[in-house]
């Protein structure tokens, strides 16, 4: 029993503190919210060569072979630096889903493409129902063969705007089907959407878009669920890294902005705020890692889902009180444009609402729980 | 990180609960403990009724034979030596079957800090009387007119010749009327800064001049009392540590190790019993008739309690990894307590009207009416050993660095 980093994970944090704190500094997080395509491809080429995307991918397959927890670490840094871009929706999107029911030669043909930062793939799951479970999945699609050819609108797909490529649950008449679509035929279109994060979120309409089974024919969603999983333990840990900043550039704020003459963190009602944004940027912190032990290990299904659950929604109301509380003790500078804080806030919201929000998840405990 | 036991700390735990389900007399095994105040071990030991006080002696006997009356005390003084490690997998265990701790705060509090700070006579002469149970301690810290700001207490101790003559009160003494002996702040230096001034000294409760009186609480339990001192002559000698420096002795060491992974344990036992219980044909009667309403409140409860959990594990791998705990243990505190007062918040809307209910038998009491009893036994947990405004002030200056008002 241990809650430390290990060395290779305290190694990986530190340089990627480094890296993005000179590769991905505020200008660049502003100047992406105004980007068409939202993300820098010199900075994705560069990540490459870090070999994060390709971190959890084995090695075999041009990959650095480091587990879930590893790759945890990492997005909480990517949390702290608001990095924009297709990494999350790339990795927790495409490769997951990939290694876990990609075929031999899917595996061959696509992983090592995406740990060079040569392919951009994203998860096309909810729909205008807007839910997260099997029934929201409403689009058609019909197997023939290796192929699956895809009916439907998809919306809130992350970083469709820039990916090669999509994978796409649809409905058959066995049930939820997956495939890999390129996203460079006529039957794919993309119409992106304004967002609160000014994050590259997209309706997609498929319209006879065709691409290789991934999996079988209507085991779609059991090969979803662990893809979920990751995906929704990976954004907690977003939030993680995003809280813990904007909780300490509010405390550094607090320290020097000056009122009645001493320091506004001189006074309680101010310490008091940031105990509390402390606390739950801590709890958040550990909820999470628990989650993503749980799934790098193999934890019994039962205590895994739980722990997947729990963290989203404790981290997902936690990091929200703790970015209110940011607001608020900015004042006034807090909630102009210029200043960063309010893109720790909208961004907040962002990750809080991905795979679903804290009453989501808190039903789900509810009835694991049995009530 | 690892949230799992490595193969020697599964044995560790797996020796704790077979020793646990072998040893524990039947009056600890099962039932509830409310509050977290009344130290049903230490009460045992002086009640009338001989079941109680033999099944006290068997358990302190029982644990004695493994060292684990005071298992973090060095081998040296008796204890048992273990690591933080094994610590934390003996308190859990122990939490589990809600097995009640031994020793009071002679094992928590006294002894640690005696270890540090007492001379060898004082060692010889107390430590030994702990463990064999023979000895139970009450702390007199508080006063009233010092609570959160405690260095500013007045109880004034005056030398005369080898002795020192103590005027003034304590209040908050938990546990003093089954204690035998009191370790006690007072101010031997008035002149001095306020946290120069202080000794911590002991002294047998029966000395004269000493007068322990109850307080009845809210719950109409006396969990605590008022200490009065009256000319109360206690030898120079009893000063553990060197003199006006025992505000520093006192905060030496807190009792961290035990408290976080305990409460964590015995709130997940208490609200899986309550989920347990609205299942059950008594609960079905008691819970409320739109119950469900409260389904999400119950699941953050829940939550809450895993937060909990990695707060008291925290402290531990930390000290387990060499570092020392700061703003974290105040943390623990603060998010511990206030999850003691939610938790039972939510069991009293649960059971709706049936929360009035304050007797404990009859038909009409939902689970014997431990949730009323402990919505208001859980009251003092904010305020007791730095209320939850202390614990933030704490975690803001001491841990984030912000200047002090």
């Amino acid at each position: 029993m241990d809650l430390g980093l290990s060395e290779t994970q305290e190694l990986l944090k530190n340089s990627a503190r480094d890296f993005l704190e000179n590769e991905s500094p505020e200008q660049l997080v502003r100047d992406m919210e105004e980007d068409e395509a939202g993300y820098s491809p010199e900075l994705w080429s560069k990540m490459a060569e870090q070999g994060w995307q390709g971190l959890l991918i084995p090695e075999e397959h041009g990959g650095a072979g480091f587990d879930f927890l590893d790759l945890c670490v990492l997005i909480e840094e990517f949390g702290r630096a608001l990095v924009p871009g297709p990494f999350m929706s790339t990795v927790l999107g495409g490769a997951v889903p990939l290694m876990e029911i990609g075929s031999d030669e899917q595996k061959a043909e696509f992983l090592p493409r995406i740990a060079s930062g040569d392919v951009i793939f994203s998860l096309a799951l909810t729909e205008p129902s807007a839910r997260f479970d099997e029934e929201g999945v409403e689009c058609t699609a019909s197997v023939n063969g290796n192929e699956v050819t895809f009916n439907g609108t998809k919306l809130f797909v992350p970083d469709a705007n820039v990916a090669d490529y999509l994978i796409v649950a649809g409905r058959t008449d066995k049930g939820v089907t997956l495939g890999i679509v390129a996203t460079d035929q006529p039957g794919v279109e993309v119409t992106q959407l304004q967002t609160i994060a000014r994050d590259k979120q997209a309706e997609v309409k498929l319209n006879g878009a065709t691409g290789q089974l991934l999996g079988n024919d209507g085991d779609g969603w059991d090969a979803l669920k662990p893809v979920v999983n990751h995906y929704t333990v990976a954004e907690c840990a977003y939030l993680v890294g995003l809280a813990q900043m904007d909780f300490e550039i509010s405390v550094d704020y607090a320290k020097e902005r000056v009122q009645f003459g001493r320091p506004i963190g001189s006074f309680q009602a101010i310490q008091h705020k940031c105990a509390d944004m402390v606390t739950d940027v801590d709890g958040s912190r550990f909820i999470m890692y628990k989650a993503a032990w749980s799934l790098a290990t193999d934890q019994p299904d039962a205590d895994t889902q739980m722990s997947v659950n729990m963290a989203k929604a404790w981290c997902s109301e936690a990091t929200r009180r703790v970015v209110a509380h940011g607001q608020q003790i900015h004042g006034g500078i807090g909630f102009t444009k210029d200043y960063k804080i309010q893109l720790y806030f909208r961004r907040q919201k962002r990750a809080e609402l991905a795979f679903g929000d804290a009453d989501y998840h808190r039903e789900l405990v509810a009835q694991q729980l049995g009530i | 990180m690892d949230w799992s036991d490595s193969p020697e700390q599964a044995t560790f735990r797996e020796e704790v609960a077979e020793f646990i389900v072998e040893r524990l007399p039947g009056r600890y095994q099962s039932g509830s403990r409310e509050g977290g105040i009344v130290q049903s071990w230490q009460a045992d030991r002086k009640s009338v009724d001989t079941e109680a006080r033999d099944s006290a002696m068997n358990w302190a006997d029982a644990l004695a034979e493994k060292g684990w009356i005071a298992p973090h005390w060095p081998e040296e003084y008796g204890g048992a030596g273990l690591t933080v490690m094994e610590q934390f997998i003996y308190n859990q265990e122990m939490a589990k079957a809600a097995a009640s701790p031994v020793g009071g705060m002679g094992v928590s509090l006294l002894g640690p800090t005696m270890i540090v700070h007492g001379s060898d006579e004082q060692k010889a002469e107390h430590l030994p009387r702990v463990l064999s149970g023979e000895v139970a301690w009450a702390q007199g810290y508080s006063e009233p007119s010092a609570g959160s700001d405690l260095a500013s207490l007045q109880t004034r101790a005056i030398r005369d010749g080898d002795d020192l003559v103590i005027n003034g009160q304590k209040i908050w003494t938990s546990g003093a009327q089954y204690a035998d002996w009191l370790f006690a702040l007072v101010r031997t230096e008035p002149d001095a800064p306020k946290h120069r001034g202080i000794s911590f000294i002991v002294m047998d409760i029966k000395t004269p001049g000493i007068t322990v009186r109850p307080i009845v609480d809210m719950g109409w339990q006396e969990p605590f009392n008022e200490t009065f001192f009256e000319d109360v002559r206690v030898p120079a000698a009893n000063i553990v540590g060197e003199e006006n420096r025992g505000w520093y002795v006192g905060m030496t060491l807190l009792d961290f190790e035990r408290s976080g992974i305990s409460d964590a344990i015995q709130y997940e036992r208490t609200l899986t019993r309550l989920i347990d219980y609205g299942k059950s044909e008594a609960g079905a009667k008691h819970y409320r008739q739109d119950w469900k309403i409260l389904r999400h409140e119950v699941a953050e409860r829940y939550l809450e309690i895993g937060v909990l959990f990695n707060f008291a594990f925290r402290i531990v791998s930390m000290q387990n990894n060499g570092m020392v705990p700061n703003y974290e243990a105040s943390v623990n505190k603060l998010f511990g307590s206030e999850t003691h007062q939610r938790l039972s918040r939510t069991g009293t809307k649960l059971f709706g009207l049936y929360a009035n209910v304050w007797q404990r038998e009859g038909e009409h009491a939902p689970m014997n009416a431990e949730f009323t009893r402990d919505y208001v036994g859980s009251v003092p947990h904010t305020i007791f050993s730095g209320s939850s405004e202390i614990q933030r002030n704490v975690i803001a200056t001491r841990g984030l660095g912000l200047p002090r008002g």
